[in-house]
C-alpha cells in the first residue's frame, strides 16, 4: 500500500519503537503468539481495508455502459473514487456545457461505453491514455491520464455500426481496434432490404491509428467482412504480435430472431487480421473508398485475413501473456477453445483450409487447436495471471473458473453473485499480469444490497487469487453498467493535481482579477472572467437581448482541489473549472431580465457570496 | 584612565596576527557567501486542510514558497479574507539592500584580512552587529505592519496582530511556525568569529606588550 509521507514518518517511529522494544526484551524468553488462526472474514477484511489517509495500490477503470462514463475505482478497497464523463453530459463536472466538451460530444447526448483499453508499451500498460469505445454511436474516445479528462472523441467511424469489438490496443499503442457488431449496407445511409442481408449487408473490422506522441486518433485501416456480428477482440503480442483477433456470432448470416436463428451452427469464427499487412495494403492503395475511408476487400487483397473456427457463438478472445495462446470463449458451450499461434502460422503456410467465406480462408480446426478446456457453462471472457493460470468468467454457472495453460486442467471454481460478464485480473491482458486480484463484473445483483427499488445496481466482486484456492472477499456495487474494466498499478500513472499557470496555453486565459474585461463588437460580447476565492470578476455583465455572449472563464487558483463552478440561473449553463483551467461558455442572451450566476462547486467559507449578475436589457 | 585609552589606541593600531586573519578570511567566505544559498527565515503553516503545510522561505534576495511558489499565492488568498495586504516580493525593499549589504560585508572582511589592522576589525564588528540588529528590527516591523494595516472592509474582521517572529503560535485554524533559517545562523555565527579573531589578536597584543615590558 502506498502510504503518505506522514504514514512513512509514523512507520519510522513505530520501527524505532519496535527496535527499542526488541533491544529491551533481549534475554527474555520468547513469547509465543497465540496459535489460533484469524477467521476468513478477518483476513478478507484486512486484505481490502485501506485506512483513512492511505491510498489504494491499483486503479480500476470501469466502463460505465450506457451511462457513457468511465468509473474509477481503487483496489483493494473497491471504493468508487471518481467518474470520468466521456460520451454523455455530466453536470457534476460541467462536462458537455462548455464549448470544448460540447464540440467533442457533437449532437449525441449518450454513448454506450464498453471496453476500456489502457495504452501499452511493449505489451504492458504505460499509464498514458485510456481508450474507450461507444457501441451505440460508433466512436472511440481518448482519456488523458495526466489529468483524467476526455480529450478526443473520434467518430462516428464510417461504415461501422455497433462498435463493440473495441477499443483494444496493439502492444505499442499503434492502433485502437474496432469492429461492427451490427452489419449494415455500407456506406452508412445506403438502403437495402432485410431480405438481401446475406449479400448487401457488410461487417467491418478496422483500427484507428494513434499518434505515439499525442495519442491523437485518426483513420487507420478498415476491412470489409461478411455480415457476421463481430463481438470482442484482442491484439496479439509476443509470439502473436502483428495480429488482431475478433470473435463473431451469427456466421449463419441470419436475420429476425437472432437468439434462435444465429445459434444454429456448432462453430462460429475468430477473425484474425495481419494488421501490419493491412496497414501496408492501405499504403499501397489496394483499397476502395467507402464512406470516406480506404477499405480493403479481402476477396481481392489476399493474405491478411483468416477465420479460425471456434465453438459456439464465442464472446471473448484473449491472448495469453506470452502471446502463444489465443483463447476463444464460446458462450453457448461448456468449454473454451485454445488455439496455438505457431500452429496457426504453419496452417496458413500449408494452406490448411477447410473452406472459405466470401473469399476469406477458414483454417482447419484440428490443425490449429491446442485444447478445448471444460471450464464450465457459458464461458465469456478469460484473463491471465503471472503464474501460468487462466481465469474464465462463466455466465451460466455464475462463477469464475481457474485453469492451467499448457496442461489444460480446470483447477478451481468460485461462485459469484450473479451472472458474471467480464472479469479482470490486475494487468491481466498485458505481457506481465499481476496475479493478486481478480474482479468479477456481474450483470445482476438480485438484492445483494439494501433494497433500492426495482432499478438495481450491478456488483463487482473481488476475488483473492494469490493462493491455490480462489476466495471471494468483497462485493462492491457499481452504477450501470460496467462491461469490461482494467486495473493498473497506481505508480504507473503520473497525474497532475492542478493545471500550472506556467503551462497554460489558452490565449484567452487571464491570471489577475485586474485583467477581467467585458468587450463588445457588434452583437458579440466577450467576457474574460476570473474565478478565485471567493468571487467572480467581473461581478456583473450587462448585455442587450439577442447578444451572443462568450465567457472565457479561468480559475486562477493553484491549490489542489480548489475547484469553482459557474452556474447561470435559467440559462442552462453549468461549468466547473479546475485550478488553473480555462473554459469557454457561449450562449445567446435571448431572455431579457436579470439572471444571477454563482459558484456551484463548494470552494470556501464565503462560497455563498461568490455570485454575480447577468443583466439583459 | 589615560593609560587605558593609550593602551586601547595601541591595541586598535596594532596589526592583527596571522591566525586572526585566517579566522576572518575563513569566516567571511564560509559564513557570508553561503547565505545566498540558504533561507534567512522559514515560515510554515499547518491546518487540517493543509496537512503538507504552506511554506514560505525568506532569502536575502527573494521570497521562495513551497509547491513551486504556489504556497505564496495560497497564503495571499487566505490573508485577503482578513484584509491583509498581499505579500509581494517587489514590496520587500529588504530583498534589494540585504544582498548588497552582505556583499559589502564580504569585502569589508577581505579588507580586514588585507589591511590587517585591529581598528578595521572593530569597525567590521560594530557595523555588522548594527546591520544584524537593524535587519531583525526591520523584519519584525514588517511583520507588525502587515498584521496591523488590515483593510477595514475585510470579510473577516480580526484584532490586529503580529505574526510570530520566532517559535510557534496558533492563528485561527493554523499552527504557524516561524524559525530562523540556515543563513540566519550563519550570519549569527559571523560576529562570534569576528569576536574570536579580536580575542586572538588581543592575546597576541598582550603577549607583545609583556615582551616589551620585560
Amino acid at each position: 500500500m502506498i502510504r503518505r509521507r506522514t504514514g512513512l514518518l509514523w512507520g519510522a517511529v513505530i520501527l524505532g519503537l519496535a527496535a527499542l522494544v526488541s533491544i529491551s526484551s533481549c534475554g527474555r524468553p520468547e513469547r509465543r503468539k497465540p496459535a489460533a488462526a484469524r477467521s476468513d472474514v478477518e483476513e478478507a477484511a484486512l486484505k481490502t481495508y485501506v485506512p483513512p489517509g492511505d491510498l489504494d495500490e491499483y486503479y480500476i477503470f470501469y466502463s460505465g455502459g450506457h451511462s457513457g462514463n468511465v468509473y474509477i475505482g481503487g483496489l483493494p478497497s473497491m471504493r468508487h473514487i471518481s467518474t470520468i464523463p466521456v460520451f454523455a453530459p455530466y453536470p457534476a463536472t460541467g462536462y458537455g456545457f462548455d464549448e470544448e466538451s460540447k464540440a467533442m460530444l457533437g449532437s449525441f447526448t449518450w454513448g454506450d461505453a464498453h471496453h476500456p483499453a489502457l495504452s501499452e508499451t511493449n505489451g504492458d500498460y504505460d499509464g498514458r491514455w485510456l481508450f474507450i469505445n461507444d457501441n451505440a454511436n460508433n466512436r472511440i474516445a481518448r482519456i488523458d491520464l495526466r489529468d483524467f479528462k476526455t480529450r478526443q472523441i473520434f467518430g462516428p467511424i464510417p461504415n461501422v455500426s455497433g462498435n463493440h469489438g473495441s477499443s483494444f490496443v496493439t502492444p505499442n499503442t499503434e492502433y485502437a481496434l474496432y469492429a461492427s457488431r451490427f452489419s449494415v449496407p455500407i456506406p452508412k445511409g445506403t438502403y437495402a432490404s432485410i431480405n438481401d442481408y446475406g449479400t448487401k449487408f457488410s461487417g467491418v473490422v478496422g483500427a484507428l491509428a494513434i499518434d505515439p506522441q499525442t495519442g491523437a486518433m485518426s483513420n487507420g485501416w478498415q476491412i470489409k467482412m461478411p455480415p457476421f456480428d463481430f463481438d470482442l477482440g484482442d491484439a496479439g503480442k509476443g509470439a502473436s504480435d502483428g495480429y488482431a483477433f475478433w470473435t463473431c456470432y451469427n456466421t449463419e448470416r441470419a436475420t429476425g430472431k437472432l437468439e434462435v436463428t444465429a445459434s444454429q451452427r456448432e462453430r462460429d469464427y475468430i477473425a484474425m487480421v495481419d494488421w501490419k499487412a493491412a496497414a501496408q495494403a492501405v499504403k499501397d492503395g489496394k483499397t476502395k473508398d467507402i464512406g470516406g475511408v480506404p477499405v480493403i476487400d479481402p476477396a481481392e487483397t489476399k493474405g491478411l485475413v483468416w477465420l479460425l473456427p471456434c465453438g459456439k457463438s464465442p464472446h471473448g478472445v484473449d491472448v495469453s501473456p506470452d502471446g502463444k495462446y489465443i483463447v476463444g470463449s464460446g458462450k453457448l458451450q461448456a468449454a473454451v477453445t485454445v488455439f496455438n499461434i505457431d500452429k496457426i502460422k504453419v496452417a496458413i503456410q500449408n494452406k490448411d483450409f477447410e473452406g472459405e467465406e466470401d473469399g476469406i480462408p477458414v483454417l482447419k480446426f484440428d490443425a490449429i487447436k491446442d485444447a478445448e478446456v471444460a471450464v464450465g457453462l457459458g464461458p465469456l471472457h478469460t484473463q491471465f495471471d503471472d503464474k501460468g493460470y487462466a481465469y474464465t468468467s462463466l455466465f451460466l454457472d455464475s462463477a469464475v473458473s481457474k485453469w492451467k495453460l499448457g496442461t489444460w486442467e480446470p483447477l478451481d471454481k468460485v461462485n459469484v453473485q450473479i451472472n458474471i460478464g467480464h472479469l479482470l485480473v490486475v494487468e491481466g491482458d498485458t505481457a506481465h499480469p499481476v496475479g493478486k486480484f481478480c474482479i468479477a463484473m456481474n450483470k445482476l445483483s438480485h438484492g445483494q444490497h439494501l433494497n433500492v427499488g426495482p432499478s438495481q445496481p450491478e456488483t463487482s466482486q473481488l476475488i483473492d487469487i494469490e493462493g491455490d484456492k480462489m476466495r471471494l472477499i468483497y462485493t462492491a456495487f457499481t452504477e450501470p453498467e460496467p462491461h469490461y474494466a482494467q486495473a493498473i498499478t497506481a505508480t504507473r500513472l503520473k497525474p497532475i493535481e492542478v493545471y500550472l499557470k506556467e503551462e497554460s496555453k489558452n490565449p484567452n486565459a487571464i491570471w489577475d482579477t485586474k485583467d477581467a474585461s467585458v468587450t463588445r463588437s457588434g452583437n458579440n460580447v466577450t467576457v474574460k472572467m476570473v474565478a478565485v476565492r471567493s468571487s467572480f470578476e467581473p461581478t456583473a455583465i450587462e448585455v442587450n437581448r439577442g447578444d451572443t455572449v462568450t465567457i472565457y472563464l479561468t480559475n486562477i487558483e493553484q491549490t489542489t482541489d480548489e475547484l469553482h463552478g459557474f452556474g447561470l440561473c435559467e440559462y442552462n449553463i453549468n461549468v466547473v473549472i479546475d485550478p488553473g483551467e480555462t473554459k469557454t461558455i457561449k450562449f445567446v442572451a435571448n431572455k431579457p431580465g436579470v439572471y444571477p450566476y454563482y459558484c456551484t462547486n463548494f470552494c470556501s467559507a464565503l462560497h455563498q457570496e461568490m455570485q454575480g449578475y447577468l443583466l439583459v436589457k | 584612565m589615560r593609560r587605558l585609552l593609550n593602551r586601547a589606541n595601541a591595541f586598535f593600531d596594532s596589526p592583527i596576527d596571522l591566525r586572526s586573519r585566517l579566522v576572518v578570511l575563513l569566516s567571511t567566505s564560509a559564513l557570508l557567501l553561503p547565505t545566498f544559498l540558504f533561507p534567512l527565515w522559514q515560515l510554515e503553516m499547518y491546518a487540517n486542510q493543509y496537512p503538507d503545510g504552506l511554506r514560505l522561505s525568506i532569502y536575502s534576495y527573494k521570497l521562495a514558497a513551497g509547491n513551486n511558489g504556489n504556497d505564496l499565492r495560497e497564503i495571499n488568498t487566505l490573508n485577503h479574507y482578513i484584509g491583509m495586504r498581499a505579500l509581494e516580493p517587489q514590496d520587500f525593499f529588504e530583498l534589494k539592500w540585504l544582498p548588497f549589504a552582505v556583499g559589502l560585508f564580504f569585502f569589508l572582511g577581505l579588507r580586514v584580512v588585507v589591511l590587517g589592522k585591529v581598528s578595521k576589525l572593530v569597525d567590521l564588528c560594530v557595523l555588522f552587529v548594527y546591520f544584524g540588529l537593524f535587519s531583525l528590527w526591520s523584519f519584525g516591523y514588517r511583520m507588525y505592519a502587515y498584521g496591523h494595516t488590515l483593510d477595514p472592509m475585510a470579510a473577516v474582521k480580526i484584532q490586529p496582530f503580529t505574526p510570530p517572529l520566532f517559535g510557534h503560535e496558533t492563528l485561527a485554524n493554523f499552527e504557524v511556525y516561524s524559525f530562523p533559517g540556515v543563513a540566519a545562523y550563519l550570519l549569527l555565527a559571523y560576529p562570534f568569529c569576528l569576536g574570536l579573531a579580536l580575542f586572538l589578536s588581543y592575546r597576541t597584543f598582550r603577549s607583545a606588550e609583556r615582551t616589551v615590558t620585560i
